[in-house]
């Protein structure tokens, strides 16, 4: 794997910026206007950035020191790898995506909508399959793999959705005790202790919550209850696809808490698909950036907020 | 970013780059005139629909034989497609028999044929009125239904769901509604025909003073007068039996191939609970034709 082409990108100009030369006007009034929204806009996202960067410190300051990725070449200790992976439907989605997780990350990606942000989880899970490329989970090329092979696979992952997708049909109890019922032999009483375990750990009252259906629950219940249902196998991947959307700031706070709660306590690698920056930044490890099909950014928060990408500046100034 | 070392885990990203070469185009056949483009792409979304429901058929199909068994789902399925389904399945076969019986009252009297009514009564129900109007009402009833639910699952991300925890979709969702179809139809269409023929009987005794004796003794020489298979099977069961065995498949991978490809929210649920019941219904009307000529150039009468 380390005679891969990993060199950095060399950074191509981007499509604004062939815009703007292109369009270079010699209309002196057009010109002005323009340099006077360059200026409106750079403060904007300077303030935006000094904002990330106070919040930043101030996590830096309460939490437990994150673990850092191995030695960059060291590929072989990656739990999640995409490999220069393409895939289209009746359009390009992907090209060329290469990234990888290590024990204990939290990978977020975040890019704007229509990207393939979930499309790149389903590949994760082998709920696709790539037009070329490698997807490797534990070191274990998935994009081969039978529909019955990816099944036994996805039993060491576990999947929060963006709706949660419990089974409504169901109970809390019976949702986070499916994983059990169906892949593992224990005794009811045994999955009833692992239940309620799971339920205390995304602060969830056990009590109260495991005879209510899915329908009974706030969003932000559901998704914890999506949480411990993931990880009721203890599985040592967990994917979330937009666990903080439609949630109020406070649920999306105790929802970012958890998913670092996770990385710490049980040292889960995690890939997250986010829109919500502020919490990508808080729980993330890395980010990956995807725009325009292809990983325009990968590295750490910090990394992010400096970069001198105009893309990345506009990006993080929508926020 | 571009010299972090962390970043170098991840390829070069130039933009508008040519897609990969030897990746098939989606369009393969661009040569080809707009509308004879369009046409094509038609034809093969069509084609490739029926062999994905083929495909589904097949594995519902496989999967009765292969663990884990869902006897649970199985029986639930039962209890839905068939004991909630009674109700609609009496009112229809007692109506049907009775109007069938008033109807045929006048032409058989004008010949003095009074006393066939059990004949004509039993023969249109068992052969073919029993099971299509039982699978008409099935697919009304229970095929929206199951378009319904596996719909509103797919577009909730419950299917997914499914498969990210391991438990393929077909098996838990497919197998069990398609089983619990195969068994529960033709009781269904059992009780139907018994119903239909005590509403004409009804008819025959109230309105034709035909003594119901003599009904029930022309219903049995009907039954047995079509010849036997294996030397006790009437032919006529035999016939009325295997449409809605047909038809219970039918329905069940109709309703389950729409459900598990809707897209689009709840107005997709609601498209496929739709083409569910008239793609069911359609199928059922044109399939009935079909098995009629197969069956009876095979079971000859004696």
């Amino acid at each position: 794997m380390n005679d891969r082409d990993r060199n950095a990108p060399s950074g191509p100009p981007s499509e604004a910026d062939d815009d703007q030369q292109s369009t270079a006007v010699s209309d002196a009034a057009e010109l002005r206007d323009r340099r006077a929204d360059d200026v409106v806009r750079r403060k904007r996202q300077d303030s935006v950035r000094s904002a990330i960067k106070t919040e930043l410190s101030e996590d830096e300051a309460d939490a437990e020191p994150r673990p850092r990725a191995e030695d960059p070449g060291a590929l072989e200790g990656a739990v999640i790898e995409l490999e220069r992976v393409y895939l289209a439907f009746d359009r390009p989605i992907l090209e060329d995506v290469s990234f990888a997780a290590f024990p204990g990350e939290t990978l977020v990606i975040v890019g704007e909508s229509g990207t393939g942000k979930s499309t790149t989880l389903k590949l994760i899970l082998r709920l696709l399959q790539p037009d070329s490329g490698r997807v490797y989970v534990n070191g274990k090329d998935i994009a081969g793999l039978s529909f019955t092979e990816a099944l036994a696979v996805r039993q060491g992952m576990g999947m929060v959705f963006q709706s949660a997708a419990l089974f409504d049909s169901m109970t809390v109890f019976e949702n986070v005790a499916y994983p059990l019922r169906e892949h593992t032999d224990l005794d009811e009483d045994a999955i009833e202790a692992r239940v309620r375990e799971k339920l205390a750990f995304v602060d969830l009252e056990p009590d109260e919550v495991m005879e209510k259906l899915p329908a009974e629950l706030s969003g932000g219940m559901k998704k914890r209850v999506g949480i411990a249902r993931g990880m009721a196998n203890n599985a040592q991947i967990m994917l979330y696809d937009e666990p903080t959307s439609g949630l109020d700031p406070l649920t999306t706070a105790t929802i970012t808490r958890l998913i670092m709660k996770l990385q710490r306590e049980l040292n889960v690698t995690s890939v997250v698909v986010s829109h919500d920056i502020r919490s990508a930044f808080r729980m993330g490890t890395h980010i990956a950036l995807l725009a325009e099909r292809c990983i325009r950014f990968f590295g750490t928060p910090e990394e992010m907020t400096g970069s001198d990408d105009r893309y990345i500046r506009d990006f993080l100034g929508g926020f | 970013m571009v010299n972090s070392p962390i970043s170098r885990r991840h390829g070069p990203c130039p933009l508008r780059r040519k897609y990969a070469a030897g990746i098939t185009p989606v369009h393969a056949l661009n040569f080809l005139p707009p509308i004879l483009d369009r046409l094509n792409d038609a034809a093969k979304r069509k084609v490739l629909a029926l062999q994905d429901y083929f495909i589904l058929a097949w594995n519902a199909l496989r999967f009765i034989f292969a663990r884990p068994f869902y006897g649970g789902d199985l029986v639930q399925q039962m209890d839905a497609i068939g004991v909630q389904s009674l109700g609609i399945v009496l009112l229809t076969g007692f109506f049907t028999g009775m109007v069938l019986a008033l109807q045929s009252a006048v032409q058989l009297q004008t010949f003095g044929a009074s006393m066939y009514m059990g004949r004509l009564v039993s023969a249109s129900m068992i052969r073919e009125l029993g099971p299509v109007l039982a699978g008409l009402m099935v697919a009304g009833r229970v095929g929206s239904g199951i378009a319904a639910q596996l719909g509103s699952m797919k577009v909730t991300e419950q299917i997914d769901a499914l498969n990210t925890l391991g438990t393929d979709p077909i098996k838990k969702l497919v197998t069990p509604r398609v089983l619990a179809a195969l068994i529960m139809l033709p009781v269904l269409t059992i009780i139907n025909d018994c119903v239909g023929i005590v509403g004409g009987n009804l008819i025959a005794q109230f309105y034709l003073d035909v003594p119901s004796s003599l009904y029930w003794r022309t219903v049995w020489e009907q039954v047995a007068s079509d010849g036997f298979v294996l030397r006790f099977i009437p032919n006529d069961f035999v016939q009325g039996l295997s449409k809605p065995f047909v038809f219970g498949g039918l329905i069940s991978i109709t309703a389950c191939y729409f459900g598990l490809n809707t897209t689009g929210g709840t107005e997709g649920v609601g498209i496929s609970t739709t083409r569910t019941v008239v793609t069911s219904s359609i199928l059922i009307l044109v399939l009935d034709y079909f098995l009629t000529q197969i069956l009876l150039s095979v079971l000859v009468a004696p």
